[in-house]
């Protein structure tokens, strides 16, 4: 089974848009939405949810104020600034580490688990989904990630699919990391501006750092054809493949309108391009087994 | 007073607000939140220089001490540490740097030792008061949050700061708008900017943030943006067109205020409205 993970750095170069795209060409796959604080896969896919489970992440601390005598040890060794002066947990701060509970002299405080977020097992017109929403501000989005890879494995070898195509996170932190590790292969989104570049530089660092096979696409790519080139040079520079460039088109937003992938959306010369794109990531997937392509000059 | 521009979905125009807005405003600190994409300084002409790293204290073990009792991989709910029959094991990149460990060693075999996960940089010369701060998390590093918490401690409270957050709404996103005035959240007028602009709304509201709208590309999708706003009772601050203009600038690297001067005035008019209802006495 090949798993894929569609990443940017840069947020909104057209990653879900994408691998929503993907997921309706390919014809045997899992989809895996692991952009898990702000997922949108959902809104083109129109998953039907058949199971919802909670998401547990890291423990949180919890005060007892009948117990508490205000002696301020907890705030003292606390690294995370997560208690205030009046003794109170702030949770958006708490790493759940557990050192005020131990160190509290009354056992006032205790580590209790919290609902962090749900994961749910979906029904698509395009075949299985593992999804998930994180709770705002919540600490455990690589859990969370690793948790959605888990579900999607497990559709995989249920349903007997040969594929998991997982729509990534933008950045290169927590979320990426449990997005990319493991997969066979990267498709990473970029744009010919100066602020794409920079990202795509950093994310295939990342993608080298855990030594896993990269292959770029260019996203409306006429905006700024100098900067195109600077990619293109750059990528063949870093035996880095580029797998196709997309014009800037409205096609994505209309098809985003009516509730459809590209694909689906219209047969024009954009939806042809993606499909091209399709055929070029599955050569090089089949190309990828066991092996890394990827080394990078710096 | 301090103004964050947050977004929910990435692409939406915050880099650019948070420059644009930025450079027409005086006495002005700016400070790039996006740690692990950090985009600002690409469409600034200035030198950086490193102010500092930013560590986690993460745990280095005394050999001739430790009696491998276990008590610290008991405690570490990182799984940062592995005690072995005869070894114990530290897993440096899974350290949060809580400290627990060398708190619940009997035998005092444990010290901390920093490590670092990223830096803090800033312009060399800040002409004309604008001073500009920057994360940036090394490649393959987990943890955004603590580089941004040390960023922040570089606020200034007697001027204005404007802070560009990460996308999301997740802790990094938590860290870079916690404590601010003010939130501008930036999104599109498309589905994808919708559904992520109710996030980041559901997020400022419950850190009690008072915020407002900016639609960029206001004129590509539909207009079910605007009517969430409306309906919401949300301050719409401002409309953007999409305008092939703005993106060829974007994509060069250069703030549009600078070749289109009449978008600064606008830009000021905004932080003075902002100023006005939210930035308190002598802010």
């Amino acid at each position: 089974m090949k798993q894929l993970t569609v990443i940017s750095g840069k947020g909104g170069t057209g990653k879900t848009t994408i691998a929503a795209a993907f997921v309706s060409l390919a014809k045997n796959a899992v989809i895996a939405d692991c952009d898990v604080d702000a997922a949108d896969m959902h809104l083109i896919l129109k998953p039907q949810v058949q199971e919802t489970i909670d998401f547990t992440g890291l423990d949180v601390a919890s005060i007892d104020e009948s117990l508490c005598t205000q002696c301020g040890k907890c705030k003292d060794k606390c690294r995370f600034d997560a208690i205030s002066n009046d003794i109170t947990i702030n949770i958006y701060e708490c790493e759940g580490c557990g050192v005020c509970e131990y160190i509290c002299p009354e056992r006032a405080i205790s580590m209790i688990p919290r609902k962090a977020g749900d994961a749910y097992i979906s029904k698509t017109r395009f075949g299985p989904m593992a999804h998930a929403r994180l709770g705002i501000g919540e600490e455990a989005s690589g859990k969370l990630v690793s948790f959605v890879r888990i579900n999607a494995k497990k559709l995989a070898e249920k349903h007997n699919k040969d594929m998991i195509i997982i729509d990534g996170p933008p950045g290169t932190g927590c979320s990426v990391i449990a997005s990319i590790t493991g997969v066979d292969m990267l498709v990473i989104v970029t744009e010919p501006s100066v602020s794409g570049i920079h990202d795509l530089e950093r994310v295939l660092g990342v993608a080298d750092y855990f030594n896993i096979p990269a292959v770029v696409c260019v996203n409306k790519y006429d905006i700024n054809k100098e900067n195109t080139q600077l990619i293109e040079k750059y990528c063949s520079e870093n035996g880095v493949g580029i797998v196709g460039k997309l014009p800037y088109d409205e096609t994505p937003t209309k098809a985003m309108l009516q509730e459809m992938t590209v694909i689906e959306y219209s047969n024009n010369d954009f939806s042809t391009k993606v499909k091209d794109l399709w055929e070029n990531v599955k050569k090089h997937l089949h190309e990828t087994s066991g092996h890394t392509l990827l080394t990078m000059a710096k | 007073m301090k103004i964050a521009i947050a977004s929910g979905k990435g692409g939406t125009g915050k880099t650019t607000l948070a420059v644009n807005l930025a450079l027409a405003l005086e006495d002005v600190q700016l400070f790039d939140c996006d740690v692990e994409e950090p985009n600002c300084h690409l469409f600034l002409d200035l030198d950086l220089i490193k102010v500092e790293d930013v560590n986690i204290p993460t745990p280095e073990i005394d050999k001739s001490k430790c009696d491998l009792c276990g008590k610290c991989s008991e405690f570490c709910r990182f799984n940062a540490i592995a005690v072995l029959p005869k070894d114990v094991m530290v897993f440096p990149a899974l350290c949060h740097g809580c400290g627990g460990c060398t708190i619940v060693c009997p035998k005092e075999a444990i010290i901390e030792k920093d490590r670092s996960i990223g830096v803090i940089d800033r312009n060399k010369n800040s002409s004309g008061g604008f001073e500009f701060y920057r994360g940036l998390l090394d490649i393959g590093e987990p943890m955004a949050s603590p580089v941004i918490s040390a960023l922040k401690k570089h606020i200034d409270t007697n001027r204005t700061a404007i802070i560009d957050a990460p996308p999301g709404t997740a802790c990094p996103v938590i860290t870079s708008v916690g404590n601010v005035d003010y939130c501008i959240l930036v999104t599109e007028s498309t589905p994808f900017g919708l559904h992520d602009l109710m996030l980041a709304v559901d997020m400022v509201r419950i850190l009690e943030i008072p915020f407002g709208v900016i639609i960029n590309r206001h004129d590509i999708g539909d207009e079910k943006v605007e009517e969430y706003c409306n309906s919401q009772g949300i301050t719409i601050l401002m409309k953007i067109p999409h305008d092939h203009k703005i993106a060829r600038l974007y994509s060069e690297g250069i703030p549009f205020i600078s070749s289109m001067p009449e978008w600064k005035d606008r830009f000021v008019n905004l932080f003075e409205t902002i100023k006005q209802e939210y930035g308190g006495v002598g802010s």
